[in-house]
Protein backbone atom coordinates (compact mmCIF):
# COMPACT_ATOMS: atom_id res chain seq x y z
CA UNK A 1 0.00 0.00 0.00
CA UNK A 2 2.61 2.65 0.71
CA UNK A 3 4.32 1.63 -2.05
CA UNK A 4 1.41 2.35 -4.26
CA UNK A 5 1.02 5.67 -2.32
CA UNK A 6 4.81 6.32 -3.58
CA UNK A 7 4.22 5.72 -7.04
CA UNK A 8 1.11 7.81 -6.84
CA UNK A 9 3.14 11.33 -5.66
CA UNK A 10 5.68 10.70 -8.21
CA UNK A 11 3.97 12.48 -10.69
CA UNK A 12 2.42 15.10 -7.98
CA UNK A 13 6.32 15.89 -7.15
CA UNK A 14 7.03 16.53 -11.09
CA UNK A 15 4.08 18.46 -11.47
CA UNK A 16 5.37 20.40 -8.59
CA UNK A 17 8.51 20.91 -9.95
CA UNK A 18 7.34 21.86 -13.33
CA UNK A 19 4.72 24.00 -11.51
CA UNK A 20 7.54 26.11 -10.25
CA UNK A 21 6.80 28.96 -8.37
CA UNK A 22 3.65 30.55 -10.00
CA UNK A 23 0.70 29.32 -7.71
CA UNK A 24 -1.74 30.60 -9.96
CA UNK A 25 -0.06 27.76 -13.04
CA UNK A 26 -0.62 25.28 -10.18
CA UNK A 27 -4.94 25.73 -10.20
CA UNK A 28 -4.47 26.22 -13.91
CA UNK A 29 -3.33 22.51 -13.50
CA UNK A 30 -5.75 20.97 -11.57
CA UNK A 31 -8.98 22.35 -13.18
CA UNK A 32 -7.27 20.80 -16.27
CA UNK A 33 -6.89 17.54 -15.11
CA UNK A 34 -10.58 17.81 -13.19
CA UNK A 35 -11.98 18.51 -16.76
CA UNK A 36 -10.34 14.98 -18.24
CA UNK A 37 -14.00 14.07 -18.92
CA UNK A 38 -14.91 16.63 -21.48
CA UNK A 39 -18.27 14.57 -22.77
CA UNK A 40 -21.53 16.22 -21.98
CA UNK A 41 -23.83 13.67 -19.64
CA UNK A 42 -26.03 14.38 -22.60
CA UNK A 43 -24.19 12.35 -24.99
CA UNK A 44 -24.09 9.76 -21.91
CA UNK A 45 -27.38 8.05 -22.10
CA UNK A 46 -28.02 4.34 -21.97
CA UNK A 47 -29.14 4.40 -26.06
CA UNK A 48 -25.56 5.87 -26.43
CA UNK A 49 -23.55 3.99 -24.41
CA UNK A 50 -21.43 0.85 -26.12
CA UNK A 51 -21.72 -1.14 -22.50
CA UNK A 52 -20.90 -4.57 -22.67
CA UNK A 53 -24.92 -5.61 -23.12
CA UNK A 54 -26.84 -2.83 -24.89
CA UNK A 55 -29.14 -1.59 -22.44
CA UNK A 56 -27.57 -2.44 -19.31
CA UNK A 57 -24.60 -1.31 -17.19
CA UNK A 58 -22.44 -4.43 -15.71
CA UNK A 59 -20.45 -3.30 -12.77
CA UNK A 60 -17.52 -5.27 -11.26
CA UNK A 61 -15.88 -5.50 -7.44
CA UNK A 62 -14.10 -8.39 -5.61
CA UNK A 63 -16.13 -11.06 -3.65
CA UNK A 64 -16.35 -11.04 -0.47
CA UNK A 65 -17.52 -7.47 -0.82
CA UNK A 66 -17.03 -6.10 2.56
CA UNK A 67 -17.51 -3.30 4.84
CA UNK A 68 -17.48 0.19 4.78
CA UNK A 69 -17.94 -0.21 1.10
CA UNK A 70 -20.43 -3.22 0.72
CA UNK A 71 -22.80 -4.31 3.09
CA UNK A 72 -23.60 -8.57 4.11
CA UNK A 73 -21.43 -9.28 1.06
CA UNK A 74 -24.39 -8.10 -1.38
CA UNK A 75 -23.26 -5.14 -4.14
CA UNK A 76 -27.14 -4.90 -5.08
CA UNK A 77 -28.50 -3.79 -1.98
CA UNK A 78 -27.31 -0.44 -2.81
CA UNK A 79 -26.04 -0.32 0.78
CA UNK A 80 -22.58 0.35 1.47
CA UNK A 81 -19.69 3.18 -0.11
CA UNK A 82 -18.83 2.09 -3.16
CA UNK A 83 -22.47 0.19 -3.89
CA UNK A 84 -24.05 3.63 -3.52
CA UNK A 85 -21.42 5.43 -5.76
CA UNK A 86 -21.82 2.71 -8.00
CA UNK A 87 -25.84 2.95 -8.23
CA UNK A 88 -25.19 6.98 -8.26
CA UNK A 89 -23.22 6.76 -11.43
CA UNK A 90 -25.63 4.46 -12.46
CA UNK A 91 -28.53 7.00 -12.16
CA UNK A 92 -26.26 9.70 -13.42
CA UNK A 93 -25.83 7.93 -16.58
CA UNK A 94 -29.80 7.27 -16.68
CA UNK A 95 -29.98 3.69 -16.17
CA UNK A 96 -32.61 2.29 -13.86
CA UNK A 97 -30.96 0.18 -10.47
CA UNK A 98 -33.09 -2.75 -12.38
CA UNK A 99 -30.56 -2.57 -15.16
CA UNK A 100 -27.03 -2.61 -13.62
CA UNK A 101 -25.70 -6.08 -13.63
CA UNK A 102 -23.13 -7.03 -10.71
CA UNK A 103 -19.88 -9.55 -11.62
CA UNK A 104 -16.89 -10.60 -9.56
CA UNK A 105 -13.38 -9.38 -10.47
CA UNK A 106 -10.52 -10.79 -8.65
CA UNK A 107 -8.97 -6.87 -7.23
CA UNK A 108 -5.35 -8.26 -8.71
CA UNK A 109 -6.92 -9.21 -12.15
CA UNK A 110 -8.66 -6.37 -12.19
CA UNK A 111 -6.18 -3.78 -13.16
CA UNK A 112 -4.19 -6.37 -15.60
CA UNK A 113 -4.13 -5.82 -19.49
CA UNK A 114 -6.98 -7.74 -21.47
CA UNK A 115 -10.17 -7.37 -21.80
CA UNK A 116 -12.77 -6.75 -19.31
CA UNK A 117 -16.02 -8.63 -18.86
CA UNK A 118 -17.42 -5.81 -16.77
CA UNK A 119 -17.99 -2.12 -18.02
CA UNK A 120 -16.37 -0.43 -14.59
CA UNK A 121 -15.31 -1.97 -11.94
CA UNK A 122 -15.07 -0.28 -8.04
CA UNK A 123 -13.11 -1.74 -5.49
CA UNK A 124 -10.91 0.60 -4.01
CA UNK A 125 -8.73 0.66 -6.91
CA UNK A 126 -5.56 3.22 -6.34
CA UNK A 127 -5.41 5.37 -9.83
CA UNK A 128 -1.73 4.80 -10.21
CA UNK A 129 0.51 5.67 -13.34
CA UNK A 130 1.65 2.13 -13.67
CA UNK A 131 -1.93 0.72 -13.99
CA UNK A 132 -3.17 3.45 -16.24
CA UNK A 133 -0.77 1.84 -18.54
CA UNK A 134 -2.79 -0.64 -18.69
CA UNK A 135 -6.45 0.26 -17.84
CA UNK A 136 -8.34 3.50 -17.75
CA UNK A 137 -9.37 4.99 -14.78
CA UNK A 138 -12.17 7.34 -14.23
CA UNK A 139 -11.81 10.69 -12.11
CA UNK A 140 -11.58 10.22 -8.67
CA UNK A 141 -14.59 9.44 -6.29
CA UNK A 142 -12.83 9.05 -3.40
CA UNK A 143 -9.41 10.56 -1.75
CA UNK A 144 -8.30 8.39 1.13
CA UNK A 145 -8.50 10.53 4.34
CA UNK A 146 -5.85 9.86 7.02
CA UNK A 147 -7.18 8.70 10.43
CA UNK A 148 -6.11 9.73 14.11
CA UNK A 149 -6.15 6.45 15.76
CA UNK A 150 -5.76 6.26 19.71
CA UNK A 151 -6.00 4.36 23.01
CA UNK A 152 -9.45 4.25 23.98
CA UNK A 153 -7.73 5.19 27.50
CA UNK A 154 -5.78 8.09 25.81
CA UNK A 155 -6.62 11.74 26.78
CA UNK A 156 -6.63 12.69 23.30
CA UNK A 157 -9.52 9.93 22.31
CA UNK A 158 -11.71 12.67 23.28
CA UNK A 159 -10.41 15.09 20.73
CA UNK A 160 -13.12 16.78 18.38
CA UNK A 161 -10.59 18.78 15.81
CA UNK A 162 -7.16 18.67 15.18
CA UNK A 163 -6.14 21.70 17.32
CA UNK A 164 -6.65 19.03 20.38
CA UNK A 165 -4.16 17.12 18.75
CA UNK A 166 -1.44 19.64 18.75
CA UNK A 167 0.10 18.36 21.78
CA UNK A 168 0.08 14.68 20.74
CA UNK A 169 2.90 12.62 20.38
CA UNK A 170 2.14 11.06 16.89
CA UNK A 171 3.49 8.05 15.41
CA UNK A 172 3.70 7.59 11.33
CA UNK A 173 4.97 5.31 9.24
CA UNK A 174 8.14 6.49 7.03
CA UNK A 175 7.60 7.03 3.30
CA UNK A 176 3.85 7.63 3.54
CA UNK A 177 1.59 10.16 2.83
CA UNK A 178 -0.01 10.01 6.66
CA UNK A 179 3.64 11.86 7.69
CA UNK A 180 2.83 15.15 5.10
CA UNK A 181 -0.83 14.69 6.63
CA UNK A 182 0.11 15.39 9.85
CA UNK A 183 2.68 18.12 9.27
CA UNK A 184 0.89 19.61 7.26
CA UNK A 185 -2.82 19.52 8.93
CA UNK A 186 -2.18 18.78 12.81
CA UNK A 187 1.91 20.21 12.77
CA UNK A 188 1.75 18.84 16.53
CA UNK A 189 4.17 20.89 18.82
CA UNK A 190 6.55 17.45 19.12
CA UNK A 191 7.08 16.47 16.32
CA UNK A 192 6.38 13.22 14.81
CA UNK A 193 8.35 9.94 15.29
CA UNK A 194 8.31 8.13 12.39
CA UNK A 195 9.09 4.42 11.85
CA UNK A 196 9.89 1.97 9.69
CA UNK A 197 6.89 -0.15 8.91
CA UNK A 198 3.59 -0.53 10.22
CA UNK A 199 4.52 -2.75 12.45
CA UNK A 200 6.51 -0.63 14.24
CA UNK A 201 3.76 1.65 14.40
CA UNK A 202 1.33 -0.38 15.76
CA UNK A 203 3.77 -1.24 18.94
CA UNK A 204 3.94 2.03 19.53
CA UNK A 205 0.88 2.70 19.96
CA UNK A 206 -0.13 -0.22 21.66
CA UNK A 207 3.06 0.14 24.27
CA UNK A 208 1.98 4.05 24.60
CA UNK A 209 5.40 5.44 22.78
CA UNK A 210 3.12 8.09 21.11
CA UNK A 211 0.08 9.15 22.04
CA UNK A 212 -1.99 8.50 18.41
CA UNK A 213 -0.72 7.31 15.36
CA UNK A 214 -1.89 8.80 11.89
CA UNK A 215 -3.15 6.11 8.67
CA UNK A 216 -5.10 6.11 6.27
CA UNK A 217 -8.78 5.40 7.02
CA UNK A 218 -8.88 2.08 5.23
CA UNK A 219 -5.80 1.36 7.30
CA UNK A 220 -7.27 2.02 10.49
CA UNK A 221 -10.12 -0.05 9.84
CA UNK A 222 -8.40 -3.25 10.57
CA UNK A 223 -6.15 -1.77 12.80
CA UNK A 224 -8.77 -0.73 15.08
CA UNK A 225 -10.28 -4.03 14.52
CA UNK A 226 -7.93 -6.50 14.53
CA UNK A 227 -4.71 -5.30 15.66
CA UNK A 228 -4.99 -2.96 18.65
CA UNK A 229 -9.11 -3.77 19.90
CA UNK A 230 -8.34 -1.39 22.58
CA UNK A 231 -7.55 1.49 19.83
CA UNK A 232 -10.39 3.84 18.86
CA UNK A 233 -10.33 5.78 15.58
CA UNK A 234 -10.45 9.27 16.92
CA UNK A 235 -11.49 10.95 13.76
CA UNK A 236 -10.44 11.69 9.96
CA UNK A 237 -9.36 14.36 7.98
CA UNK A 238 -8.44 15.27 4.59
CA UNK A 239 -5.01 16.10 3.64
CA UNK A 240 -3.06 16.94 0.47
CA UNK A 241 -1.94 14.56 -1.60
CA UNK A 242 -4.15 11.48 -0.33
CA UNK A 243 -4.64 7.97 -2.48
CA UNK A 244 -7.15 8.58 -4.89
CA UNK A 245 -9.88 5.65 -5.91
CA UNK A 246 -11.18 5.83 -9.50
CA UNK A 247 -13.18 3.00 -11.75
CA UNK A 248 -11.47 1.21 -13.32
CA UNK A 249 -12.16 0.26 -17.19
CA UNK A 250 -11.21 -1.22 -19.67
CA UNK A 251 -7.97 0.30 -21.78
CA UNK A 252 -9.53 2.87 -24.02
CA UNK A 253 -13.22 1.65 -22.78
CA UNK A 254 -15.73 3.83 -24.68
CA UNK A 255 -17.31 4.73 -21.46
CA UNK A 256 -14.29 6.50 -19.62
CA UNK A 257 -15.30 9.64 -19.99
CA UNK A 258 -19.00 9.25 -19.66
CA UNK A 259 -18.08 7.33 -15.86
CA UNK A 260 -15.81 10.38 -15.43
CA UNK A 261 -18.42 13.07 -16.29
CA UNK A 262 -21.12 11.24 -13.82
CA UNK A 263 -19.22 11.05 -10.88
CA UNK A 264 -17.82 14.61 -11.57
CA UNK A 265 -21.45 15.93 -11.77
CA UNK A 266 -21.87 13.25 -8.59
CA UNK A 267 -19.10 15.29 -6.81
CA UNK A 268 -19.87 18.92 -8.28
CA UNK A 269 -23.68 18.23 -6.72
CA UNK A 270 -22.44 17.25 -3.23
CA UNK A 271 -23.83 14.09 -3.61
CA UNK A 272 -20.68 12.11 -3.49
CA UNK A 273 -19.84 13.89 -0.49
CA UNK A 274 -23.21 12.80 1.05
CA UNK A 275 -22.39 9.40 -0.05
CA UNK A 276 -19.14 9.27 1.96
CA UNK A 277 -20.76 10.74 5.13
CA UNK A 278 -23.54 8.31 5.14
CA UNK A 279 -21.54 4.66 4.53
CA UNK A 280 -17.67 5.92 5.48
CA UNK A 281 -17.85 8.45 7.96
CA UNK A 282 -21.09 7.70 9.87
CA UNK A 283 -20.94 4.26 9.49
CA UNK A 284 -17.21 3.51 10.97
CA UNK A 285 -17.80 6.03 13.73
CA UNK A 286 -14.80 8.41 12.45
CA UNK A 287 -16.00 11.97 12.81
CA UNK A 288 -14.59 14.39 10.47
CA UNK A 289 -11.74 16.61 12.23
CA UNK A 290 -11.70 19.96 11.14
CA UNK B 1 87.00 -4.81 -3.08
CA UNK B 2 85.42 -3.43 0.35
CA UNK B 3 88.92 -3.54 1.85
CA UNK B 4 89.77 -1.53 -1.30
CA UNK B 5 87.20 0.92 -0.12
CA UNK B 6 88.30 0.99 2.93
CA UNK B 7 91.90 1.63 2.66
CA UNK B 8 91.21 4.40 -0.39
CA UNK B 9 92.73 7.70 0.33
CA UNK B 10 90.74 9.78 3.10
CA UNK B 11 89.58 12.67 0.34
CA UNK B 12 87.81 10.16 -1.66
CA UNK B 13 85.10 9.37 0.63
CA UNK B 14 83.17 12.90 1.27
CA UNK B 15 82.97 12.38 -2.88
CA UNK B 16 81.62 9.50 -2.29
CA UNK B 17 79.00 10.36 -0.07
CA UNK B 18 78.11 13.52 -1.74
CA UNK B 19 77.75 11.52 -5.03
CA UNK B 20 75.32 8.87 -3.01
CA UNK B 21 73.08 11.87 -1.79
CA UNK B 22 72.99 12.98 -5.34
CA UNK B 23 71.31 9.87 -6.80
CA UNK B 24 69.11 9.41 -3.22
CA UNK B 25 67.59 13.05 -4.35
CA UNK B 26 67.49 12.18 -8.19
CA UNK B 27 65.98 9.09 -7.32
CA UNK B 28 63.11 10.75 -4.91
CA UNK B 29 62.32 13.39 -7.68
CA UNK B 30 62.22 10.95 -10.27
CA UNK B 31 60.19 8.66 -8.02
CA UNK B 32 57.47 11.46 -6.76
CA UNK B 33 57.51 12.66 -10.79
CA UNK B 34 56.12 9.37 -11.29
CA UNK B 35 53.88 9.48 -8.95
CA UNK B 36 52.43 12.53 -9.90
CA UNK B 37 52.43 11.51 -13.51
CA UNK B 38 50.64 8.33 -12.72
CA UNK B 39 47.99 9.97 -10.37
CA UNK B 40 47.00 12.53 -13.32
CA UNK B 41 46.59 9.93 -15.81
CA UNK B 42 44.95 7.34 -13.76
CA UNK B 43 42.83 9.64 -11.32
CA UNK B 44 42.28 12.30 -14.26
CA UNK B 45 41.28 9.42 -16.70
CA UNK B 46 39.13 7.96 -14.67
CA UNK B 47 37.15 10.93 -13.56
CA UNK B 48 37.03 11.87 -17.77
CA UNK B 49 35.52 8.65 -18.42
CA UNK B 50 32.97 8.85 -15.26
CA UNK B 51 32.06 12.55 -16.33
CA UNK B 52 31.65 11.73 -19.89
CA UNK B 53 30.19 8.26 -19.61
CA UNK B 54 26.43 8.35 -20.85
CA UNK B 55 25.06 7.20 -17.30
CA UNK B 56 26.67 10.21 -15.68
CA UNK B 57 23.75 12.96 -15.63
CA UNK B 58 21.40 10.01 -14.30
CA UNK B 59 23.66 9.45 -11.24
CA UNK B 60 24.23 12.70 -10.56
CA UNK B 61 20.70 14.08 -10.54
CA UNK B 62 19.94 10.72 -8.13
CA UNK B 63 23.03 11.26 -6.09
CA UNK B 64 24.25 14.88 -6.35
CA UNK B 65 20.91 17.42 -7.40
CA UNK B 66 21.74 21.09 -5.92
CA UNK B 67 18.43 22.03 -6.05
CA UNK B 68 17.37 19.17 -3.56
CA UNK B 69 20.80 19.82 -1.61
CA UNK B 70 19.86 23.35 -0.81
CA UNK B 71 17.14 22.51 0.50
CA UNK B 72 17.16 19.51 3.03
CA UNK B 73 20.58 20.20 3.93
CA UNK B 74 19.48 22.74 6.89
CA UNK B 75 17.01 20.34 8.02
CA UNK B 76 19.56 17.52 8.04
CA UNK B 77 21.95 19.46 9.72
CA UNK B 78 20.13 20.27 12.54
CA UNK B 79 19.02 16.84 13.15
CA UNK B 80 22.92 15.98 12.88
CA UNK B 81 22.90 18.05 16.41
CA UNK B 82 20.90 15.20 18.33
CA UNK B 83 23.49 12.67 16.80
CA UNK B 84 26.27 15.23 17.60
CA UNK B 85 24.48 15.10 21.45
CA UNK B 86 23.82 11.60 22.18
CA UNK B 87 27.47 10.62 20.79
CA UNK B 88 28.83 12.47 23.23
CA UNK B 89 26.32 11.62 26.12
CA UNK B 90 26.73 8.00 25.36
CA UNK B 91 31.00 8.16 25.07
CA UNK B 92 31.05 9.21 28.49
CA UNK B 93 28.60 6.72 29.89
CA UNK B 94 30.68 3.85 27.68
CA UNK B 95 34.18 4.92 29.31
CA UNK B 96 33.17 4.96 32.46
CA UNK B 97 31.10 1.85 32.02
CA UNK B 98 33.83 0.29 30.30
CA UNK B 99 36.66 1.58 32.32
CA UNK B 100 34.78 0.09 35.82
CA UNK B 101 33.86 -3.36 34.06
CA UNK B 102 37.55 -4.12 33.03
CA UNK B 103 38.34 -3.30 36.17
CA UNK B 104 36.17 -5.48 37.87
CA UNK B 105 37.71 -8.13 35.47
CA UNK B 106 41.30 -7.66 36.37
CA UNK B 107 41.69 -7.06 39.96
CA UNK B 108 41.86 -9.91 42.28
CA UNK B 109 39.88 -9.44 45.72
CA UNK B 110 37.64 -12.40 46.60
CA UNK B 111 34.92 -10.11 47.95
CA UNK B 112 34.62 -9.16 44.03
CA UNK B 113 33.90 -12.51 42.95
CA UNK B 114 30.37 -12.12 41.96
CA UNK B 115 30.61 -9.02 40.38
CA UNK B 116 33.48 -10.63 38.28
CA UNK B 117 31.42 -13.19 37.12
CA UNK B 118 28.64 -10.54 35.84
CA UNK B 119 31.48 -8.23 33.86
CA UNK B 120 32.67 -11.46 31.63
CA UNK B 121 28.73 -12.62 31.47
CA UNK B 122 28.16 -8.47 30.28
CA UNK B 123 30.82 -8.47 27.92
CA UNK B 124 30.38 -12.02 26.51
CA UNK B 125 26.10 -10.77 25.70
CA UNK B 126 26.47 -7.53 24.48
CA UNK B 127 29.56 -7.88 22.69
CA UNK B 128 27.84 -10.51 20.68
CA UNK B 129 24.70 -8.79 20.32
CA UNK B 130 24.07 -7.22 16.77
CA UNK B 131 23.81 -3.17 17.81
CA UNK B 132 20.68 -3.04 15.76
CA UNK B 133 19.11 -5.66 17.54
CA UNK B 134 20.10 -4.41 20.72
CA UNK B 135 18.65 -1.17 19.95
CA UNK B 136 15.25 -2.43 18.67
CA UNK B 137 15.22 -5.01 21.67
CA UNK B 138 15.72 -2.05 24.23
CA UNK B 139 13.68 0.58 22.47
CA UNK B 140 10.49 -1.16 21.84
CA UNK B 141 10.94 -3.81 24.91
CA UNK B 142 10.83 -1.27 27.50
CA UNK B 143 7.90 0.53 26.86
CA UNK B 144 6.48 -3.03 26.43
CA UNK B 145 6.96 -4.11 29.97
CA UNK B 146 6.54 -0.41 31.29
CA UNK B 147 3.17 -0.39 30.75
CA UNK B 148 3.17 -4.38 31.22
CA UNK B 149 0.42 -5.38 33.83
CA UNK B 150 0.31 -7.51 36.35
CA UNK B 151 -2.26 -10.40 37.26
CA UNK B 152 -3.31 -7.51 40.08
CA UNK B 153 -3.67 -4.85 37.18
CA UNK B 154 -1.28 -2.62 38.60
CA UNK B 155 1.75 -1.92 36.33
CA UNK B 156 5.23 -2.38 38.16
CA UNK B 157 7.51 -1.08 35.78
CA UNK B 158 5.67 1.59 34.74
CA UNK B 159 8.94 3.81 36.43
CA UNK B 160 11.46 2.78 33.28
CA UNK B 161 12.51 5.07 30.75
CA UNK B 162 10.25 5.21 27.13
CA UNK B 163 11.89 8.42 25.73
CA UNK B 164 13.28 6.46 22.56
CA UNK B 165 16.14 8.66 23.00
CA UNK B 166 16.41 7.66 26.26
CA UNK B 167 16.34 4.07 25.58
CA UNK B 168 18.26 4.47 21.86
CA UNK B 169 21.45 5.86 24.02
CA UNK B 170 21.17 3.41 26.62
CA UNK B 171 21.10 0.49 24.34
CA UNK B 172 24.18 1.99 22.26
CA UNK B 173 26.04 2.62 25.88
CA UNK B 174 25.45 -1.46 26.34
CA UNK B 175 26.71 -2.73 23.28
CA UNK B 176 29.96 -0.21 23.36
CA UNK B 177 30.74 -0.36 26.99
CA UNK B 178 31.16 -4.08 25.93
CA UNK B 179 33.84 -3.24 23.78
CA UNK B 180 35.74 -0.31 25.27
CA UNK B 181 36.10 -2.59 28.50
CA UNK B 182 37.62 -5.01 26.62
CA UNK B 183 39.83 -2.51 25.38
CA UNK B 184 40.58 -1.28 28.54
CA UNK B 185 41.43 -4.89 30.05
CA UNK B 186 43.64 -5.27 26.90
CA UNK B 187 45.63 -2.51 28.35
CA UNK B 188 45.45 -3.14 31.81
CA UNK B 189 47.06 -6.32 30.71
CA UNK B 190 49.96 -5.06 28.53
CA UNK B 191 51.19 -3.10 31.75
CA UNK B 192 54.24 -5.51 32.70
CA UNK B 193 53.59 -7.24 36.19
CA UNK B 194 56.74 -5.76 37.02
CA UNK B 195 54.95 -2.39 37.15
CA UNK B 196 52.80 -3.80 40.12
CA UNK B 197 55.53 -5.18 41.68
CA UNK B 198 57.64 -2.27 41.63
CA UNK B 199 54.87 0.27 42.93
CA UNK B 200 54.51 -2.54 45.53
CA UNK B 201 57.59 -2.65 46.17
CA UNK B 202 57.63 1.17 47.49
CA UNK B 203 54.92 1.04 49.63
CA UNK B 204 51.81 1.41 47.74
CA UNK B 205 49.10 -0.66 48.54
CA UNK B 206 47.30 -2.29 45.54
CA UNK B 207 44.72 -0.07 45.18
CA UNK B 208 47.11 2.63 44.62
CA UNK B 209 49.00 0.76 42.18
CA UNK B 210 46.13 0.40 40.23
CA UNK B 211 45.19 4.11 41.15
CA UNK B 212 48.55 6.10 40.20
CA UNK B 213 50.92 3.52 37.92
CA UNK B 214 48.93 0.88 36.02
CA UNK B 215 46.21 2.60 34.70
CA UNK B 216 47.14 5.82 33.89
CA UNK B 217 49.89 3.79 31.88
CA UNK B 218 47.05 1.31 30.18
CA UNK B 219 44.58 4.23 29.12
CA UNK B 220 47.49 5.55 27.65
CA UNK B 221 48.70 2.95 25.75
CA UNK B 222 44.82 2.30 24.22
CA UNK B 223 44.19 5.56 23.19
CA UNK B 224 44.24 4.96 19.34
CA UNK B 225 42.01 1.59 19.61
CA UNK B 226 39.29 3.76 22.21
CA UNK B 227 39.29 6.50 19.46
CA UNK B 228 38.76 3.62 16.94
CA UNK B 229 35.65 2.51 18.83
CA UNK B 230 34.36 6.62 18.95
CA UNK B 231 34.57 6.39 15.63
CA UNK B 232 32.23 3.47 14.96
CA UNK B 233 30.09 4.60 18.15
CA UNK B 234 29.46 8.03 15.66
CA UNK B 235 28.19 6.01 12.85
CA UNK B 236 26.35 3.90 14.98
CA UNK B 237 23.77 6.85 16.34
CA UNK B 238 22.21 6.54 13.35
CA UNK B 239 20.86 3.20 14.68
CA UNK B 240 18.45 5.06 17.21
CA UNK B 241 15.92 6.22 14.57
CA UNK B 242 14.56 2.83 14.01
CA UNK B 243 13.14 3.16 17.21
CA UNK B 244 11.40 6.66 16.03
CA UNK B 245 13.52 8.90 17.87
CA UNK B 246 12.41 12.24 16.13
CA UNK B 247 14.86 14.44 14.36
CA UNK B 248 18.01 12.55 13.96
CA UNK B 249 20.33 12.75 11.12
CA UNK B 250 19.61 9.56 9.08
CA UNK B 251 15.95 9.95 9.72
CA UNK B 252 15.25 13.40 8.70
CA UNK B 253 17.69 12.42 5.35
CA UNK B 254 15.43 9.22 4.41
CA UNK B 255 12.20 11.61 5.00
CA UNK B 256 13.77 13.58 2.29
CA UNK B 257 14.63 11.66 0.15
CA UNK B 258 11.37 9.36 0.28
CA UNK B 259 9.38 13.03 -0.45
CA UNK B 260 11.72 14.25 -3.57
CA UNK B 261 12.49 10.63 -4.76
CA UNK B 262 16.02 11.63 -4.81
CA UNK B 263 18.87 10.40 -2.79
CA UNK B 264 21.03 13.39 -2.04
CA UNK B 265 19.66 14.27 1.24
CA UNK B 266 21.48 10.88 2.21
CA UNK B 267 24.54 11.97 0.77
CA UNK B 268 24.44 14.91 2.28
CA UNK B 269 23.67 13.25 5.88
CA UNK B 270 26.73 10.64 4.57
CA UNK B 271 29.55 13.51 4.40
CA UNK B 272 27.77 15.13 7.86
CA UNK B 273 29.11 11.84 9.65
CA UNK B 274 32.51 12.11 7.18
CA UNK B 275 33.10 15.45 8.41
CA UNK B 276 33.52 13.75 12.15
CA UNK B 277 34.54 10.55 11.11
CA UNK B 278 37.27 11.43 8.99
CA UNK B 279 39.04 14.56 11.22
CA UNK B 280 39.06 11.49 14.34
CA UNK B 281 40.55 9.02 11.51
CA UNK B 282 43.13 11.58 10.81
CA UNK B 283 43.86 12.12 14.14
CA UNK B 284 43.96 8.49 14.90
CA UNK B 285 47.01 8.16 12.03
CA UNK B 286 48.85 10.59 13.62
CA UNK B 287 48.54 9.60 17.10
CA UNK B 288 49.69 6.13 15.84
CA UNK B 289 52.93 7.23 14.18
CA UNK B 290 53.90 9.33 17.09
CA UNK B 291 53.75 6.41 19.06
CA UNK B 292 56.29 4.35 16.58
CA UNK B 293 58.68 7.14 16.42
CA UNK B 294 59.07 7.25 20.13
Amino acid sequence: MPKLRITFLLPLALAALIAGCGSDDDSSDDSSSDSSATVSLDDCTPNQLETLKSGELTVATDSPAFPPYFEDDDPTNGKGFESAVAYAVADTLGFASSDVNWVVEPFNSSYAPGPKDFDFDVNQISITPKRAEQVDFSAPYYTAKQAVVALKSSDFADATSLADLEDASIGVQIGTTSLEAVNASIAPSTEPQVFDNSNDVVSALKQEQVDAVVVDVPTAFYLTAVQVPEATTVGQFTAPGGDEWGALLGKDSPLTDCVSAAITELSDSGELAGIEQTWIAEKTDAPVLE
Amino acid sequence: MSDAAGTAPGPAVPDRRAERAAARRARTLRHQGIAIASTVVVLGGLAVLLLTSPGWPVFRDAFFDPEVFRDSFPRILEAFWLDIRVFMVVEVVVLILGLTVALLRTVDVPALFPLKILAVGYTDVFRGIPTILLVYLIGFGVPAIAVGESASGAQPLAWLPTEPVVLGGLALALSYGAYVSEVYRAGINSIHRGQRDAALAVGLTERQALRHVIVPQAVRRVGPPLLNDFIALQKDVALIAIIGVTGEAFRQAQIDSLASFNYTPLVAAALLYLLITIPMARLLDRWERRRQTR
